[in-house]
Parts: structure tokens; C-alpha cells; sequence
């Protein structure tokens, strides 16, 4: 970057930067509903300040490391990886995971040396938030919701992801009640590695596991 | 509850301008694809999202589509697919 600076080198003292503006200045019409709404029903004590406060901290509680969990235990244990991809709910739920809040099926497709599976969501922004939290910018952007279901390949080889002519890709368009969590495949020469080496990218699909760097 | 459609029907989406609610992407309309999964039967979105939540429930299947079928200019293998979940009352059979 360049280092000159448009200013008055005559008075120094006089010099200074433009503030830059604050980033949650905007009170957008949905943001005014937002707390229109909000404190209304703590006005008329249908719940708690502390209630939403304690539901922001659950909601942004929930990381990927949940399902690299699930994927770690299918990649050792094939009874649990058939119930996975069986009933993704029950296969959760016996790790402890609650499922109750998410009323959507969640449905977990396993890559394989012929078929590499990835995830999006043309219409919104539906992603397996029982299991990764809440989905990347990126995840959202129109560009990714726009291009992964069209040219796939390039968007995958943007990621740094580039998959052989004889392997399948399978864009998941998440439309309706299904969430979909890609199953990675184990990288060669891994056994007795934790499930770090699950990442929330391989299980998005627009990356591999990989054996850490 | 009876559902109209079987793993491995051929059925084509149907190529209607729908005003409202629709989960059917534009992109897919009219397109011939195969049922991959019955996925089970669920409150119909066109309806829930106008707070009828006691409307009746609809068949909802995994189809998948030849990406060739769907871009007539797509630039990968003939093999790759697309999987989207689609209603019944979206599909039709040929």
C-alpha cells in the first residue's frame, strides 16, 4: 500500500484521519422491529432480557466442533456411521446432541472415493446449524449461493479443491425441510488422530479432510 | 397419508409462475430428474409461510438431476448431479 497520505504537510498538527464509522451505526427498519418486538414481549413478560441474552449465547455456542464429533465417530465405528446415514437425528442425539429445536431432517450424504458431495442453499441460507452453528459469510453471499450450483467445479477449484473427471459431484440444493452435512472421508494414514482433522469446510464439501499442516 | 412417487420414477418439474412462498428454485422448473428418496411428509411451505399452520401435510422427495439436463452449457463430466427437495404437487410424471 502506498504510504502517501493526501494531507497538508504545512500544518502537521491540524492533521487527522477521518473517523472511520462505527459498523452496527445502522438502524435498519428490521432492526427497529427487531427491538420494537423484543421489548415489548419483555414488557409484557413473556420472557426475559436474560432469556434472549442466554438464547444468543446457546445459538452462538454451537460450533462445528459438534459435528466433526459425529464424523470422528463414524470414521471408527460402522455400526454409528450406518445409523448416521440412516437417521442422522437418532445418531446425533445419542452423542448427547438435543435435536428438539430443529424441526428439519438432517441428512448426512457420504463422500466417497466416486462421489465428493457439497452443500448450499440457493433460495436463503439453510445449513445444518444443529451441528456447524451458524453458517460463514461466504455460505450466504449470492455469488457462492448462485455459482456452486452451476459451475461447481470452478467455484470447488476456487477453494483450493480440485477433484478428478471420473469423481462425481453432487451439489445438495437445500430447499425445503432437509439439512444436509457431507460425511468427509478419512485421509490416508490417520488412524488414532482426534477429529480435528474434520473441518467445517470438509463437511460443507467445499473442502477435504486433511492431516493438519 | 399416500404418497404418488417411488425411488427411481422419472418425473419432470413443473414449469409454472407461482406468485407466494415457492421452494421450487426457478432454475429447476421444467427440468426431468429422478426420485432419489421419499423424504416424508411435511407442513407445505406455500401455506405455512402466511400462518395456516394447520394446513395439510405434503410428500416432500430428493430428486436428482443430470447437470447437463439442467445447464445445456455445463463445463464438467456428463455424470455430476444436482439434489434438490421438491413437493409432490411440484412434480410431475413421464
Amino acid at each position: 500500500m502506498s504510504e502517501h497520505h493526501d494531507h497538508d504537510h504545512e500544518a502537521p498538527r491540524r492533521h487527522r484521519h477521518p473517523l472511520q464509522p462505527d459498523a452496527d451505526d445502522t438502524l435498519t427498519y428490521h432492526r427497529k422491529l427487531e427491538i420494537a418486538v423484543r421489548e415489548l414481549l419483555i414488557e409484557k413478560g413473556i420472557f426475559t432480557a436474560d432469556d434472549v441474552r442466554a438464547a444468543i449465547e446457546e445459538l452462538d455456542g454451537r460450533t462445528p466442533d459438534r459435528g466433526s464429533r459425529v464424523v470422528a465417530r463414524a470414521w471408527v465405528d460402522p455400526e454409528y456411521k450406518a445409523l448416521l446415514l440412516k437417521d442422522a437425528r437418532k445418531a446425533c442425539e445419542s452423542l448427547g446432541f438435543d435435536m428438539d429445536l430443529f424441526d428439519v431432517t438432517l441428512t448426512v450424504v457420504e463422500n466417497t472415493p466416486k462421489v465428493h458431495n457439497v452443500i448450499v442453499c440457493t433460495l436463503c441460507s439453510c445449513y445444518p446449524r444443529m451441528l456447524l452453528g451458524l453458517p460463514p459469510s461466504w455460505y450466504k453471499s449470492r455469488a457462492y449461493r448462485s455459482r456452486m450450483v452451476k459451475e461447481p467445479r470452478v467455484v470447488l477449484k476456487e477453494f483450493g479443491l480440485e477433484l478428478p473427471e471420473d469423481v462425481t459431484v453432487r451439489v445438495h440444493d437445500s430447499t425445503a425441510d432437509l439439512r444436509y452435512l457431507v460425511l468427509p472421508m478419512r485421509p490416508e494414514g490417520t488412524a488414532g488422530m482426534s477429529d480435528r482433522l474434520v473441518t467445517r469446510d470438509s463437511m460443507i464439501g467445499v473442502a477435504l479432510a486433511q492431516r493438519p499442516r | 397419508m399416500k404418497r404418488a412417487f417411488d425411488p427411481g420414477d422419472r418425473v419432470r418439474v413443473r414449469k409454472v409462475d407461482a406468485p407466494g412462498h415457492i421452494r421450487t428454485p426457478y432454475y429447476i422448473r421444467g427440468k426431468e430428474g429422478e426420485i432419489e428418496r421419499f423424504c416424508g411428509f411435511f407442513r407445505n411451505p406455500e401455506e405455512l409461510a402466511y400462518g395456516r399452520y394447520d394446513c395439510e401435510q405434503r410428500a416432500l422427495y430428493r430428486v436428482r438431476f443430470l447437470q447437463r439436463h439442467v445447464w445445456p452449457d455445463y463445463g464438467g463430466p456428463r455424470h455430476d448431479t444436482v439434489d434438490i427437495d421438491i413437493y409432490e404437487h411440484w412434480l410431475e410424471r413421464i
